[in-house]
Order: structure tokens, then C-alpha cells, then sequence
């Protein structure tokens, strides 16, 4: 057969025909082995996206505990030991499990439909990165089932975390999960950061990308530059812990303090990592309902860029109270304050663009505004805590718990709530009921400002954080009990917003490829999209392309539909450039992961599992890569 | 959305292509930047270390022998020579030089595992001595790592290329793509040969 004869797509294969041949092609094997080998970015996107949500439930359970524990003066709920367990669990879980994985999960459903290309790039990897993550996640609750639960503080400082004074298995765990997470992390990144560069729709320039792809690009690559230095610090950690390295060690030539450059030099940008994508969210959310294009595109854009270049240039604000030298106060305090002015440019973007639009506030711009609000004070207490004698003062209180949660909850699950709403549509074809969500909005408002806003008084009053209890008479018991019942209020909230979603996905209104009539890419398809994603390639001519073209879609064509192919454009311009395979399903994605689990997991009891585990993690990758059999490419590809 | 206007036709396009044309490359440039990142943050380390003493490398130990650590450092640049060839050979699609030249450079890495064998027994210092010792260690199992994973990665394009799967044109990509990785691998060396030999000398 000669490459003439081979199927395509085309005027001659349009419509059901082509839908059938593609759907062969890029359809995944029935039952439990097609399960577990598919490729398919939209299956592991939201498979990557109910297990954090999962996730997040168990760490927000350990957060009403802990608000339980709280909600009186001396109680004696939970014991100081469990108690030390349940903050920590509830921090790894929150910033391990759930931030940042669910961002990126939620990149790898749409990055691929935004750019309209037919998978995510590398999809092995990202079967493997689902695999890795979720591997780690059942390694630190079942641990913490166990009593093993570690109990050090999310970012397990030492000497505390060393192997001193955390015998035990219990600070193995959560550094070992650490390198679970962060592979996986870096797996989406490389993936995303690849199908952004090279995977986008003929015509759509760098400029005229969908802002949300933008953030993620962003993020990606904050990713890249920021993972290495914690997965780097667990390592150590745990070598000192298990074969008698001396890198914290300080009567050996360590230093304890080695440890907080290395993990808030990742920690801080994994903030913005954390905030960006939600920002992504807000400007596709804030564009759809004004019903005009983003104002601002190119400021958005560069603030973005501006964020990730100012976030790997102030970990050491958490580290003020460690003693610095006074440039060192100076500079970081100026960088820390710096960081708000591109946050405050995409918030004067967003607020333009509903200004100049007609906004209609449905859930999610509900929740956008909401998430303007929140955000808005936790970057004001920010640029408080900036300041060295305020941060001196307030180190360590509640008023800095206060702060986070403002910008974390604010900035991200506000955002990610409304998102979820947003493209709910996409994931299932069907809507979420509007008046539950309304209910939903109001709840978690007021339940997050009830829960939260005490905790800045009760900072200035000296609370100080990861206390199991306290006396009475000290003036924190209303404040106290407001948060506690706040806390419930928002659980109430998050858990309505559950069953929203659940009863939606089977009862709720057919939604149509495009029920808000949205701009972007992603919603020129079917809701939920087929397997391939787009049934031809689009042609993009602006930033907004399906309101530029109400009529139809410009469409290139000549893919072809008998194998997985690619079409590959240029980095900046998009031209098309190359027509590429992409991967098919494979079990070994599975294999490896679980290769990789049993090394990691074994090797911390015996430091020889990391060299013998090496074997079956190697062979299960070159399985993996292993090409398929030439004789199915009947396509001379040697020209 | 009524139906699809159709364009271009991208039948004509070719189905694979060399450097940051190939979607593979820029997966492999994110991962130089993210081992690269590691070595970085390790390096960091050192000096952070280092900064906290009078005296470097702590008092008994004497700096790292450089017989063994020099001779590979040697032997590593050279295998540039018969990884170049085996890039150009793959670009132009030479097949049967390819195929020498990734055997050579399997045969290459074999001598230089056992030269880095050789290296770790030259330190003059445990990981369990002191913090010194700590990261020495650390920096040249790090480095040893990305060495071994390449080194693997050869020896497996080295029999595949041997296969009727090493006609493909694909190969000539991934075989390039793997002498790129392979110069990472040398490159990100020579820092370290410096930090670990060299800077111990220089301060004491």
C-alpha cells in the first residue's frame, strides 16, 4: 500500500464514517485490562482528579478533627501524639495529594482539547505519573492507619524530622511520599510543557493561546525548576535517617538550616504552582461570562511569567526568623513585597474584563468573585508578613495559618470550585444543578470567612500554631469556637458541592458541546469528547476562535485514522511541521509504577532494595519503550 | 456548529524529524533541565556546607585521589568522539555506521563503569563520616545515576538498531536523541570532577 492509499481524514471521511475509524483507533480495549492500560488523557484526567478530590476529603476530615480538638480550651479529644499526626497528615495530604496534583490533573483533561490535538504529549508517562501519585497516596494513609503516620509538620524540619529525635518509620514515610508525589509532578509537567510547545492547533501563535494554557506552561516549568530541590532534600533526609549520612547533622559538619533552604526553595514557588493554574481558571471563567475576550492579554500573560520569575526569589521569607544577615532581610522582604504587583495586574485584568462585559453570574464567576475577594486579604496579610518585624512577631501563630489558608483556599479552591462547575459540562455532558451550586457559593463563603478571619485575631493574641491544646482564660475560646464552627460550615459546603456533582452526573441537564458558549477550543466538540478529541484538526485565526467563527471551524485534514497520529507545529508561529505516532495502550506504565513503588517502599527498610529494585524498574521501562512491530506501518517512513 | 471548512491537507507532512522539530526532544530538554536542576541544588549544597567551616575537607581527611577521577574525566571526553559520529550517522540516516558506533560506545561505557567503580574507593572519606563526606558521595552517586541511565539506554538502542526495528526512521530520531543526552551527561561531569577533586585542593 503506498502512503496515497492509506486513510485519512478528509472531505471524503467526515462525519459518522470518520467518527467510526477514529474510534477504533483511539478507543480503549473493553474491561478491567483496557482500564488499566488506557493512554487516554481525558480518562486519566479525571481518574487523577476524583483521587485528589478523595484526598482532599481525608485531609479536610483531618482539619475538622483538628478544629474539634480546638474548639475549647484544654479538651482532651484527641492525644498530643494522634494530634501531631493529624496536622501533619492534614498539610502533606492538602499540599501533597491535593493542590497540586488536581491542578495539573485538571491541565491534563483540557491542555490537550484547549490546543485541539488528539492526546496529551508522552501519554505513557502520564499513565505512569497517575500510577506513581496514587502509590504514594495510599503509602502515607495506610501508614497513618497504621500509627505510622508522620507527625513532623508538613515540612518536617529538622533535627525535629531527624534521626534523633523521629526514630521510627514514621518521617521515612512521608519523605519517601514526597518522592512519589514529586515524580509524578514532574512527569505532568514535562508532558504538559511538551504538548503546549509543540501539540497546538495550526495557527494558534504563542499569542493567541487560551490564557489557561499559559499559566500552565508557566507552571510547568516552575515545576521543573523548583521539584528537584525537595525530592533532593527528602533524599537527604532520609539517607540521614536510614544509611548515616550527616547532612543535618551538626556536631558532624551538617546543618539543620541546609534542610529549609532546600525545602523552601521548592516550597515557595510551589504557592504560585498551586495559585497559577486557579489564575488560569479565573481568566477562561471571567472571559466566558462577560461575553468579551480577556482585557489585558499580554499584561496577564507577562504577569504570569512575572509571578513565576519573582516566586523562586523569596523562600527565604519563611526563614526570617532563622537569623539572616541584613541585606539578606532587606532583599527578601523586597521581593516578597514585589510579588504583588503582578498579582495586582491580573486582578485589575479580571475586574476590567467583567467591567467593560456583560457579565451573567452563574456558579462559576460566582466563585471568581469570591476568590477576588479572599485572595485580595491573603496577599494584603502577605505583604504584612513581609515586613521582618511583623513576621518576627507573628512567626509561627495562627495569624500566618490565617494568611495561608486565605490565599490558598482563596486563591485556589474558590477558583477550582468554579472550574469544576465550568467545564463539569466537558468531563460528563452534563450540567450542575445552578441553584445548588448558589447554595453551594454561599455556604463555602461564609463557612471559609467563619473558619478563617478569627484566626488573624487569635495570631495577634500570641496562639501560637501546631499547639494540641490550650488554657482557658487567655481570651481565644470565642474566636476559637467561631473557627470551629465555620470549619463545619465549609465542610458542609464542599460536601453539598459533592453530591452536586454526583447527582448532576447522572440526573442533571444534557449540556451540548458548548452550553455556556464559551470561546475556547475545548468546547468545539462533544461534551464528554470522544476518544480522539477533535474529529479534524482546527485552524485557529484569533484568541477567542469559536466566537470569531460562529459559522464553522476552519479544519485541516490528512491525519491518518488507521494508526494514533499527531500532527506536530512549530514552537512559536504553529505551522504545521510533522505528522508523529503517538503512543498506544500499554499495561507497562502500570508495571513500572508498581516496580518503582515496591523499590521506594522497600528502600526504606533496606537501603539495598534501591540498587536491587533498579532491575525490575529498568526492564518494566524498556518494555515500555520498546517499539511496536514495523509491519503495522505500512508508511515508508526512511524517504 | 455547521460543517467543517477544510484547509490545508497535512498528508504531505513527514513523520518524523531531528532536533527540536521531534516532540521527544523537548520532553528531553525539560528533563536536562530537571536533572540539572538537581545538580545545581546539590552543588548549592556543597558550597552551603563548605561555607560553615574553617577548614575544608575537615580535619583528618585529605582530598579525593585523582588518579581515578581523571582518567575517567579523560576517557568521558573522548567518548564525545564516537558519540559525535554516532549523532551525524543518525542524522543522515548511515546505518551501518550508526551501528558501530553505539557498539563502541556500549564498549566505551563498560570501561567507564568500571573506572567509576574505581573512583568511589578514591574519596579518602565515607558518606557516614561526616557531612563532608555526606555529599561527596551524593554528588558521585547522582552523577552515576544519569551515567548508568544512559549507558543502559545505549546499550538497548545498540540491540535494537541490530533488529528489522532499526529501520525505522524513528530510531535514527531516538538513537540521535540519546547521543544529545549523552553529551548532558559528560557536560554536567565536568563541574562536578571540579568540586569534588579540584575545590578541596584549591581551599586547603
Amino acid at each position: 500500500m503506498s502512503p496515497r492509499d492509506l486513510p485519512r481524514d478528509g472531505p471524503e471521511l467526515t462525519g459518522k464514517a470518520l467518527h467510526a475509524r477514529l474510534e477504533k483507533t483511539w478507543g480503549r480495549a473493553p474491561g478491567l485490562w483496557g482500564w488499566l492500560s488506557t493512554v487516554d488523557h481525558k480518562e486519566i484526567g479525571v481518574r487523577y482528579i476524583v483521587t485528589a478530590f478523595v484526598f482532599q476529603a481525608l485531609g479536610g476530615l483531618m482539619a475538622l478533627l483538628i478544629r474539634a480538638q480546638l474548639a475549647t480550651p484544654e479538651s482532651g479529644l484527641i492525644d498530643p501524639d494522634r494530634y501531631n499526626q493529624i496536622f501533619t497528615m492534614h498539610g502533606t495530604t492538602m499540599m501533597f495529594l491535593f493542590a497540586v496534583p488536581v491542578m495539573e490533573a485538571m491541565a491534563v483533561f483540557l491542555i490537550p482539547l484547549m490546543l485541539g490535538t488528539r492526546n496529551i504529549a508522552f501519554p505513557r508517562l502520564n499513565a505512569f505519573s497517575y500510577w506513581v501519585y496514587l502509590a504514594g497516596g495510599i503509602l502515607l494513609w495506610v501508614a497513618f492507619v497504621l500509627d505510622v503516620g508522620p507527625d513532623a509538620g508538613w515540612f518536617s524540619y529538622v533535627p525535629l524530622a531527624g534521626p534523633e529525635f523521629s526514630p521510627g518509620k514514621r518521617i521515612d514515610v512521608w519523605a519517601q511520599m514526597v518522592t512519589f508525589t514529586e515524580i509524578a509532578a514532574l512527569a505532568v509537567a514535562v508532558e504538559i510543557t511538551a504538548t503546549i510547545l509543540k501539540q497546538r492547533a495550526p495557527g494558534m501563535t504563542l499569542a493567541r493561546m487560551p490564557l489557561f494554557a499559559w499559566a500552565m506552561l508557566v507552571v510547568s516549568l516552575m515545576v521543573i525548576l523548583s521539584m528537584p530541590a525537595v525530592t533532593l532534600a527528602s533524599s537527604f533526609l532520609l539517607s540521614d535517617r536510614l544509611v548515616g549520612t550527616q547532612f543535618f547533622n551538626s556536631y558532624e559538619y551538617g546543618d539543620s538550616l541546609l534542610w529549609q533552604h532546600l525545602f523552601w526553595f521548592f516550597g515557595h514557588p510551589e504557592v504560585y504552582i498551586i495559585f497559577l493554574p486557579a489564575a488560569g481558571f479565573v481568566s477562561e471563567i471571567v472571559q466566558t461570562f462577560s461575553r468579551r475576550p480577556a482585557f489585558g492579554y499580554t499584561a496577564i500573560v507577562l504577569a504570569f511569567a512575572g509571578t513565576g520569575l519573582l516566586s523562586f526569589g523569596l523562600w527565604v521569607h519563611h526563614m526570617f526568623a532563622t537569623g539572616l544577615p541584613r541585606l539578606g532581610y532587606a532583599f527578601y522582604t523586597a521581593a516578597s513585597m514585589t510579588i504583588a504587583i503582578p498579582a495586582g495586574v491580573q486582578i485589575f485584568c479580571w475586574i476590567a474584563t467583567m467591567w467593560d462585559g456583560r457579565p451573567k453570574f452563574h456558579t462559576p464567576l460566582l466563585y471568581v468573585v469570591g476568590f477576588v475577594i479572599v485572595f485580595v486579604v491573603g496577599g494584603l496579610t502577605g505583604v504584612m508578613l513581609a515586613s521582618v518585624p511583623i513576621d518576627l512577631q507573628l512567626h509561627d501563630t495562627y495569624f500566618v495559618v490565617a494568611h495561608f489558608h486565605y490565599v490558598l483556599i482563596g486563591g485556589a479552591v474558590f477558583p477550582l470550585l468554579g472550574a469544576v462547575t465550568y467545564w463539569f459540562p466537558k468531563f460528563t455532558g452534563r450540567m450542575m444543578s445552578e441553584t445548588v451550586g448558589k447554595w453551594n457559593f454561599w455556604l463555602t463563603f461564609v463557612g471559609f470567612e467563619l473558619a478563617f478571619a478569627p484566626m488573624h485575631w487569635l495570631g495577634i493574641l500570641g496562639m501560637p500554631r501546631r499547639v494540641y491544646t490550650y488554657p482557658a482564660g487567655l481570651g481565644w475560646e470565642i474566636s476559637n469556637m467561631l473557627s470551629t464552627i465555620g470549619a463545619f460550615v465549609l465542610a458542609g459546603g464542599v460536601l453539598l458541592f459533592v453530591l452536586n456533582a454526583l447527582v448532576s452526573m447522572r440526573r442533571g441537564k444534557v449540556a451540548g458541546p458548548n452550553p455556556w458558549d464559551a470561546p475556547g477550543l475545548e468546547w468545539a466538540t462533544s461534551s464528554p469528547p470522544a476518544s480522539y478529541n477533535h474529529a479534524h484538526i482546527p485552524v485557529v485565526t484569533g484568541r477567542v476562535p469559536l466566537w470569531e467563527n460562529r459559522e464553522a471551524l476552519p479544519v485541516v485534514h490528512g491525519l491518518r485514522v488507521d494508526d494514533r497520529e499527531l500532527l506536530l507545529t512549530t514552537v512559536i508561529d504553529a505551522r504545521p511541521d510533522l505528522r508523529e505516532p503517538s503512543a498506544e495502550p500499554s499495561i507497562w506504565p502500570l508495571v513500572a509504577a508498581l516496580a518503582t513503588a515496591t523499590m521506594f517502599v522497600s528502600s526504606m527498610f533496606t537501603p539495598w532494595a534501591a540498587l536491587v529494585g533498579a532491575v525490575p524498574v529498568a526492564a518494566a521501562l524498556i518494555a515500555w519503550f520498546w517499539p511496536k512491530d514495523p509491519n503495522v506501518h505500512p508508511e515508508p517512513v526512511i524517504d | 456548529m455547521g460543517k467543517p471548512r477544510f484547509t490545508a491537507d497535512l498528508s504531505p507532512l513527514p513523520t518524523h524529524g531531528f532536533g527540536h522539530r521531534a516532540l521527544t526532544w523537548w520532553g528531553e530538554i525539560a528533563f536536562f533541565l530537571i536533572e540539572g536542576t538537581a545538580f545545581v541544588m546539590a552543588i548549592a549544597a556543597y558550597f552551603f556546607l563548605m561555607n560553615q567551616e574553617q577548614i575544608w575537607p575537615p580535619p583528618p581527611f585529605a582530598p579525593p585521589d585523582l588518579l581515578a577521577g581523571t582518567l575517567f574525566t579523560i576517557l568521558m571526553l573522548l567518548s564525545e568522539i564516537p558519540n559525535g559520529i554516532a549523532k551525524h550517522a543518525a542524522e543522515h540516516g548511515e546505518l551501518r555506521k550508526l551501528r558501530r558506533m553505539l557498539l563502541v560506545a556500549a564498549a566505551v561505557g563498560l570501561a567507564l563503569a568500571a573506572l567509576r567503580a574505581w573512583e568511589f574507593d578514591s574519596l579518602n572519606v565515607l558518606w557516614t563520616d561526616n557531612a563532608y563526606g555526606s555529599i561527596l558521595w551524593a554528588l558521585l552517586l547522582l552523577h552515576t545515576l544519569h551515567f548508568a541511565t544512559d549507558w543502559v539506554d545505549t546499550l538497548v538502542l545498540a540491540a535494537l538498531i541490530h533488529t528489522r526495528h532499526g529501520i525505522e526512521g524513528r530510531r535514527f530520531v531516538d538513537c540521535a536523541e540519546n547521543a544529545m543526552y549523552w553529551r548532558f551527561v559528560w557536560l554536567s561531569w565536568l563541574p562536578i570532577y571540579g568540586l569534588i577533586y579540584w575545590l578541596p585542593r584549591l581551599v586547603s
